[in-house]
């Protein structure tokens, strides 16, 4: 019974049998699969997954793993974003399993990348932390910092930081560092199974180490097609930081105003903080 | 102060909450607080001078302050002195050989109950092995009812968990048709929603309700939202069965969750005013794990497994129906791996077993904790064989909304064929009724033309 080999458990099985050829039916869960992502009519081999199911899992969940674990490209996000200028540092997490054991070390810069960031005089400067997707950022950071840039004409944007093994709360320390009114950090969300490549821009007022995430702005699901687009998102981050300047704060106190743009999803962002 | 010599070496605790700490199996969240033992010698150093501390020692030395926290206040003033009585004189170390004895079984661990504290289950839990945690879990039963009855020996329940990203109606009836063709369900027809509002809340309870009673289903819906949102569902009319929250094992985390016990006492007042339950009365659903007092900073320096189990002893003061420790979800800064996520599991379930609250678990990992699906099976099979109440049913073990893997409708029926365990009673008789067990009493799996499926089919296009 429980032998996946035994052609009569796999026939009756609603989902191994896309024709129905063999019970003279339409799979019906051809249209239900339409309504949603979740993995619905899978099928059975006795009490098991079909061996496709099994595999469609393994490939979803190694892309999630490759994600957390890929390397940051600085050198090539630096080429990315040319011909702005860039700055590329480290947190205090030596490696990936420092930096996913310990938020705390993701959150301070190495002592010896301090002297990189000479104070100056910023309206804004960009951020871009690998987090917990360095694919995300790969795609998705360029394009998205220079739609971002497009919507502000005349401000003094400080160079782009390139942070490794960072999290959210570095920015806090690089933008202080730099003397910098306004940090747009972008960081590579937890990955999931549906996607791995999805980024979030999280928005930080007079930054400073201490900051609280109620203090902060966030767009979460940058991922086009799927997820908002990279132009979409650079308005939205544009209008936040416009925004955040006119009222001098970010937080819970400046609401997302922007008219309401498809794609974006209402799910929440990964924390990474 | 608490100290002992191992072979020449003097190993000094300051007080119970580091000797608790640093007894404790490594794991990630204790490194992290800082509260981890800094060698593999020491930490056996702390489990000798657990063993050797008389359980008494719990009610005499709070691990978080009487005055300022209300859980540690609930935890004694509560305390069942009576009960506590025939093993009030042992040590954790004596205390650990009883519970292994046959003079533990059910009706004396049942009995026992309310004469423990959590961190007398949290102590013991440390002196422990896998295999010890399982062999007394499963001799500690605890029965609820609500329209179903859930815990009894030979019986395993499943929440089915329909998520949808955007709680789209029709995308959530299709996933629960799915959980019901196999067999999942019994535990509750339970929703995380994508939005935390009392309209679309009750919403999707009216889509489950119009389900269930259209298929005379004996089952139990619940909408996980926040409390208060439950609260004013109830107060518009909302068909609600059973009021949800995630709790912690300190005031402090429980605030950081929107909750006080107080709270938590209106919403069951307000649940039970329904009466609802046909079998039972149980009407809460808990849901807990281990590091979120440290996420929140409300841990008072204790380790995070002892901080769980207080989380039972606000659970038990609510005669829940269903508690449910989400093992794996909080990342690997708090549970590392799968050995850490594996470990915990059977923690959580002992530990709420022995304080007689109705454990379930859900057996679960993110993408970036050292683990996959062979670890899942490894503590899906532990936890069959320790009795566990419950477990979850996700479509393909993906849990579209949360972005985590949890348990499949095909792991629930993996654990039931292969330790033999069945579905809670009542919804084992509609099952039947439905055409959908086998003559051995398993699931059986349908032609997409038979009965049941047609009919279950019809009807969810229409609730949707």
């Amino acid at each position: 019974m429980t032998d996946p080999a035994d052609t009569a458990s796999r026939a009756v099985d609603p989902g191994t049998d896309p024709g129905g050829t063999d019970t003279g039916t339409v799979d019906p869960w051809a249209r239900m699969r339409g309504l949603t992502r979740a993995r619905i009519g899978l099928g059975r081999c006795g009490d098991g997954l079909p061996t496709r199911a099994l595999l469609d899992f393994q490939l979803a969940h190694a892309r999630a793993r490759d994600a957390v674990h890929a390397e940051f490209d600085a050198v090539g996000m630096a080429a990315a974003l040319a011909p702005l200028p860039t700055v590329a540092v480290r947190s205090r997490a030596p490696d990936r399993a420092a930096y996913l054991q310990r938020p705390d070390l993701g959150r301070l810069l190495d002592p010896s990348d301090e002297a990189l960031l000479e104070p100056g005089d910023w309206d804004a400067v960009f951020v871009v932390a690998d987090g917990l997707s360095a694919a995300a950022v790969h795609a998705h950071a360029a394009p998205v910092v220079r739609e971002t840039l497009k919507h502000l004409p005349g401000w003094r944007i400080g160079p782009v930081v390139l942070a490794s093994q960072g999290r959210v709360a570095l920015g806090d320390e690089i933008g202080i560092r730099l003397g910098a009114r306004l940090v747009a950090l972008l960081v590579g969300e937890r990955p999931g199974l549906s996607a791995a490549d999805s980024l979030g821009a999280y928005l930080t007022w007079e930054p400073r180490p201490g900051r609280r995430d109620a203090e902060r702005n966030c767009i979460s699901n940058i991922r086009p097609p799927e997820g908002l687009g990279h132009a979409a998102a650079g308005a939205k981050l544009a209008w936040l930081m416009v925004e955040a300047s006119r009222r001098g704060l970010t937080g819970i106190g400046l609401k997302d105003e922007t008219p309401a743009l498809p794609g974006g999803g209402p799910a929440g962002p990964a924390i990474v903080g | 102060m608490y100290a002992t010599t191992l072979g020449g070496t003097r190993h000094v605790f300051p007080d119970l909450k580091a000797v608790l700490a640093e007894a404790s199996p490594h794991r990630s969240g204790d490194a992290l607080a800082g509260i981890a033992a800094p060698s593999d010698e020491r930490r056996v150093a702390a489990r000798h001078v657990l063993a050797d501390l008389p359980l008494a020692t719990f009610l005499a030395e709070a691990v978080v302050p009487y005055e300022t926290d209300e859980v540690t206040r609930l935890i004694l003033d509560s305390h069942d002195a009576a009960a506590f009585a025939p093993v009030s004189a042992m040590t954790v170390g004596g205390f650990r050989e009883w519970l292994l004895s046959d003079a533990a079984d059910g009706p004396a661990l049942a009995g026992l109950a309310p004469g423990l504290t959590p961190e007398m289950a949290a102590a013991v839990s440390k002196l422990m092995r896998n295999q010890d945690l399982i062999a007394v879990a499963r001799k500690a039963r605890v029965v609820t009812a609500f329209r179903t009855t859930v815990g009894l020996p030979g019986r395993l329940s499943v929440r089915l968990q329909p998520n949808h990203p955007t709680d789209d109606a029709r995308g959530i009836a299709a996933s629960i048709l799915d959980g019901l063709l196999y067999g999942c369900g019994d535990a509750v027809i339970g929703i995380n929603p994508a939005t935390d509002s009392t309209a679309a809340v009750t919403e999707l309870l009216a889509l489950i309700e119009g389900v269930r009673t259209r298929y005379a289903i004996p089952t139990q819906s619940c909408v996980l939202a926040h409390v208060t949102t439950t609260l004013e569902a109830i107060g518009r009319g909302a068909p609600v069965d059973l009021a949800f929250q995630s709790i912690a094992g300190t005031e402090a985390a429980n605030r950081s969750f929107g909750v006080d016990l107080a709270l938590l006492r209106e919403a069951q007042a307000a649940t039970l005013s329904l009466g609802r339950g046909t079998v039972g009365t149980n009407v809460m659903y808990f849901e807990t794990g281990q590091g979120s007092a440290l996420s929140a900073e409300a841990h008072h320096g204790v380790d995070q497994q002892t901080v769980e189990a207080r989380a039972y002893a606000v659970a038990r003061a609510f005669s829940p129906f269903l508690v449910n420790t989400v093992v794996g979800f909080i990342g690997p800064e708090y549970l590392f791996d799968g050995k850490q996520i594996i470990r915990a599991g059977l923690e959580d379930h002992f530990c709420g077993k022995l304080l007689g609250v109705p454990m379930g678990v859900d057996v679960c990992y993110t993408n970036h904790a050292e683990a996959d699906q062979d670890d899942m099976d490894a503590l899906l099979t532990l936890l069959g064989v320790a009795g566990v109440n419950f477990v979850m049913g996700v479509p393909g073990a993906d849990d579209v909304m949360l972005q985590y893997q949890s348990t499949s409708f095909h792991d629930a029926l993996y654990l039931r064929g292969a330790l033999g365990l069945r579905p809670a009673p009542e919804f084992e008789t509609w099952l039947d009724g439905m055409g959908m067990l086998g003559g051995d009493g398993r699931v059986r799996a349908l032609p997409p033309a038979s009965e049941a499926v047609r009919r279950l089919l019809g009807g969810m296009e229409d609730a949707a």
